[in-house]
């Protein structure tokens, strides 16, 4: 019996490699690429020791090395300067892609009843569950050797052979580790959207615990897979027990989805689902509605998320003000430089990250008007009396009323940890208006969506590749001294960065009025296309 | 000999009982029919007997192996069509005709070929394109081109125009005439009445009846339509008589089966002119069943359960 559950498991390894031939290398591409531009520019602008020192002592504070991870400071070197900012970002971003395709060969697959046909033929019980695991276990393995013999081959003299691989290593088991937990959630939850909702809370959740802990209490990063990533210390102390703490766990997470999958029914979960209502509420009724209901257990998921990442975010400030208390010299060069305590730069700076962050649930909102339409479920409203233009308003109200209240949440999450960790604690409304200050922005991504739903739905993803964009060119502008158009290209490049910008009313006003005309266009298309079944 | 034999099968989702002690058995050679109303059970029962759902108790066996166990083993020589396909959006039909015949294992081209010919499909289409009955004909391509002693079919036609339903009808014959077993569940009485040897009926998660059409044709009623010289007195009254209507001298009703000969008896004695009889419908005998009159007779004819 135990031979069979696996038989057919190569055939659907094929069957999933045949299916991602265009996605998996799209997400190397990127992921590569970003591995490999970063050491060849931090070459060119960081190329002496001495420029090096300059940064490592900007980095040498709670908020960075809660957002990036410790590091040697005291060698900071092309490579260890490579591993200390980037490789906790890409190990993420890497999570995030096994995240998205495992859901896709697991859960997804079973909800929609594919996987149902496939287990009416001589396939074993365990076979498509495997094959996703093989799959997804070579594809970060081959992502590992890539991005490791890569950077190798950059010939940068402090990025040398075992760094690079182990650099390599710390991407592709912190893959091989996220193919685990997501494997472990498709049988846990009995849908689609649970599995990557719970898996990319998990992702979320070791990142912050990293953070907290690589701040105040060593031990807490610990157990947190993302903490083991910079225990790596690539290019420096080269440790490669993290790699193997990492796989360790993977297997264990293999084993306990395999056992789970084994003894539960086909489409079944083990989270409860509760039972729903059998009559429509009134408020169901109408579209906007429906479209709420649809999203609710997203939207709460997402605001208590971004709410933690708020008070995250608020609990290092008061660090960062007894860190800066011990050291007059550099709170007085960086005062001097530009007027600002460090503090409100970094304030400045997390406001945008979180504001980025905050336009994810709005613009998921958004397309869901597409993804509703895929599934052919659109059909069922407009067959009925509702104009078009009705439906998409609908979704464009809740997801403008949803970006409203992600972004507050972030500085009302800020604010509420900071008021007792700082003693000196900003406003309420200040906090508060630094982050509304990004609402017009995120307005603009939402009518991006809008657009591309009007006008080119299949291309509806290309504006998750627009926040992206805005993400990496702000996140890193600074770093790597991009010319100022670069950053323009994004709606959040032209929001006054509070409190070190002054205000200005100028930007947010012209923002918002292209949000409404973007819009207004988008309207327009998505009343005269066809609507696909 | 059964090929397929479900003992007393019990299915719970949580509180909810959705199969209470279902027996069913499929013989070899013979074309067993599956109805009940929605939510019956139908597909519930099928997807434990391809073993992707586990009993909660009871046995379910096919080719004498456990559903459960040796599902992998049996689905070598099964063949399943669900009601509602759902493919890989970005594969062509053409593919995933392929994926299938290959995971089965067999490898007929000819026939392949001619069942695309036959149900015309467009096979290098993308799956996406594909309307509901291209998809379910994907399905069923992919079943009758493998070489399965039994075939699972759960409302198979439920997406498919007449003229594809006589091209699936036909291939159910041809398999059944090359000795081959099938479990048809189906919503489509015609199809059920002109296929089927043998027929189950579910309801709420009970076999109600099992028999040869022809045996619960028994269990039913036949409608008369009489006319006679002198009027017809007392026929109300008796025993077994539905829905009398009609005046005096010109009657239509219907009659429990085992009182028809009395009935005639009574009625012969007004000078009958005409007679009309109209055998039970499928339909009358469905409707009895599905609608839950339970005083169903189940001493004569077909064996009973619940
Ligand atoms: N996973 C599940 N969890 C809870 N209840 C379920 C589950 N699957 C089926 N049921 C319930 O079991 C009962 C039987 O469902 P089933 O799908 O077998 O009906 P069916 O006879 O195939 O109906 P139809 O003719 O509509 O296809 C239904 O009441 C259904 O709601
Ligand atoms: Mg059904």
């Amino acid at each position: 019996m135990a031979n069979t559950n696996l038989k057919g498991t190569g055939r659907l390894s094929w069957l999933i490699i045949r299916r991602d031939r265009i996605r998996i290398p799209l997400w190397f591409i990127g992921i590569i690429f970003f591995t490999l531009i970063v050491p060849v520019s931090f070459k060119d602008l960081y190329g002496t020791q001495q420029e090096r020192d300059v940064m490592a002592e900007t980095m040498e504070n709670p908020a960075m090395i809660a957002m990036v991870g410790p590091a040697d400071l005291s060698n900071y070197t092309l490579g260890v300067m490579t591993a200390h900012q980037m490789l906790l970002l890409t190990a993420v971003v890497v999570g995030l892609m096994s995240i998205l395709l495992v859901t896709r060969h697991t859960r997804a697959d079973e909800e929609d009843g594919r996987i149902e046909m496939i287990r009416s033929l001589p396939v074993g019980r365990l076979a498509n569950l495997n094959s996703t695991l093989v799959v997804y276990v070579m594809v970060n393995v081959v992502l590992a050797l890539i991005a490791g013999f890569g950077l190798y081959a950059l010939n940068i003299e402090s990025i040398d052979l075992e760094g690079s691989l182990l650099y390599g290593a710390a991407l592709g088991a912190t893959g091989i580790v996220f193919t685990g937990i997501t494997a472990l959630f498709a049988q846990l939850s009995d849908s689609s959207r649970g599995t990557m909702g719970l898996s990319i809370a998990v992702l979320i959740i070791t990142y912050l615990i990293r953070g907290v802990g690589d701040v105040s209490q060593e031990a807490l990063s610990m157990i947190s897979p993302l903490g083991w990533v910079t225990k790596t210390e690539a290019y420096d102390a080269n440790n490669w027990w993290p790699i193997f703490l990492m796989l360790g766990l993977s297997i264990i997470l293999f084993i306990l989805a395999n056992y789970l999958n084994a003894i539960r029914d086909l489409e079944a979960g083990f989270l409860p689902s509760k039972p729903g209502k059998s009559h429509a509420s009134r408020l169901l009724q109408t579209p906007i509605g429906l479209a709420l209901k649809l999203q609710r257990t997203g939207i709460i998921a997402w605001a208590i998320g971004l709410l933690v990442i708020g008070v995250s975010y608020g609990s290092i400030l008061g660090d960062l003000d007894s860190f800066f208390e011990g050291n007059d010299m550099m709170t007085e060069l960086l005062a001097n430089e530009t007027g600002f305590s460090f503090t409100e730069q970094f304030i400045s700076m997390i406001m945008m990250v979180m504001a980025l962050l905050a336009t994810v649930p709005p613009v998921m909102a958004m397309n869901k008007l597409y993804g509703e339409e895929k599934k052919g479920r659109i059909e069922h409203f407009l067959s009925r009396s509702i104009s078009r233009t009705k439906l998409m308003a609908s979704f464009v109200i809740i997801s403008v009323i949803n970006a409203f209240v992600m972004v507050s949440l972030t500085g009302i999450g800020l604010w509420s940890a900071a008021v007792f960790v700082m003693d000196e604690p900003f406003e309420f409304s200040t906090i508060l208006g630094m982050a509304i200050a990004y609402y017009p922005a995120v307005l603009v991504m939402i009518s991006v969506a809008v657009l591309l739903i009007g006008f080119l739905p299949r291309l509806v993803s290309v504006v998750w590749l627009y926040v992206l964009y805005s993400f990496f060119v702000l996140y890193l502008g600074q770093m790597f001294q991009f010319s100022d158009w670069v950053g323009k290209l994004s709606p959040f490049g032209h929001i006054p960065q509070l409190p070190v910008d002054e205000m200005m009313w100028m930007p947010m006003i012209v923002l918002t009025l292209i949000a409404a005309m973007v819009t207004t266009i988008g309207f327009v298309g998505y009343r005269t296309r066809d609507i696909e079944g | 000999m059964s090929v397929l034999k479900a003992t007393n099968v019990t299915k719970r989702f949580g509180k909810f009982t959705a199969l209470d002690g279902v027996n069913l058995e499929v013989n070899k050679g013979e074309v067993f029919g599956f109805i009940g109303p929605n939510g019956a059970g139908k597909s519930t029962t099928i997807r434990v007997l391809l073993g992707i759902l586990k009993a909660t108790e009871g046995e379910a066996k096919i080719f004498g192996k456990d559903v459960w166990d040796d599902a992998v083993d049996i689905h070598e020589r099964i063949a399943y069509v669900p009601g509602d396909v759902n493919l890989w959006p970005n594969l062509t039909g053409g593919e995933v005709i392929d994926l299938f015949v290959k995971l089965r294992g067999g490898n007929n081209k000819n026939r392949r070929e001619e069942l695309i010919e036959r149900f015309k499909l467009d096979p290098t289409k993308k799956c996406r394109t594909y309307s509901k009955g291209n998809r379910q004909k994907v399905a069923l391509i992919s079943a009758f081109s493998s070489d399965a002693d039994l075939y699972i079919l759960d409302e198979p036609t439920s997406g498919l125009d007449p003229l594809m339903e006589q091209v699936f009808q036909e291939c159910v014959m041809e398999a059944k005439e090359a000795g081959k077993s099938v479990l048809l569940s189906s919503h489509i009485l015609s199809e059920v009445e002109k296929l089927c040897d043998r027929v189950g009926i579910i309801r709420e998660g009970k076999m109600i009846e099992t028999g040869s059409l022809n045996e619960l044709r028994h269990l039913t009623r036949t409608n008369l339509l009489v006319e006679t010289k002198e009027p017809i007195s007392g026929l109300a009254e008796m025993k077994g008589v539905h829905d009398l209507e009609g005046e005096n001298q010109s009657l239509s009703f219907q009659v429990d089966t085992e009182e028809l000969e009395t009935v005639i008896r009574h009625v012969s004695q007004f000078g009958v002119v005409k007679l009309e009889s109209a055998p039970p419908t499928l339909e009358d005998l469905f409707m009895r069943h599905y609608e839950g009159q339970d005083q169903l007779v189940s001493e004569s004819g077909g064996e009973t359960n619940g």
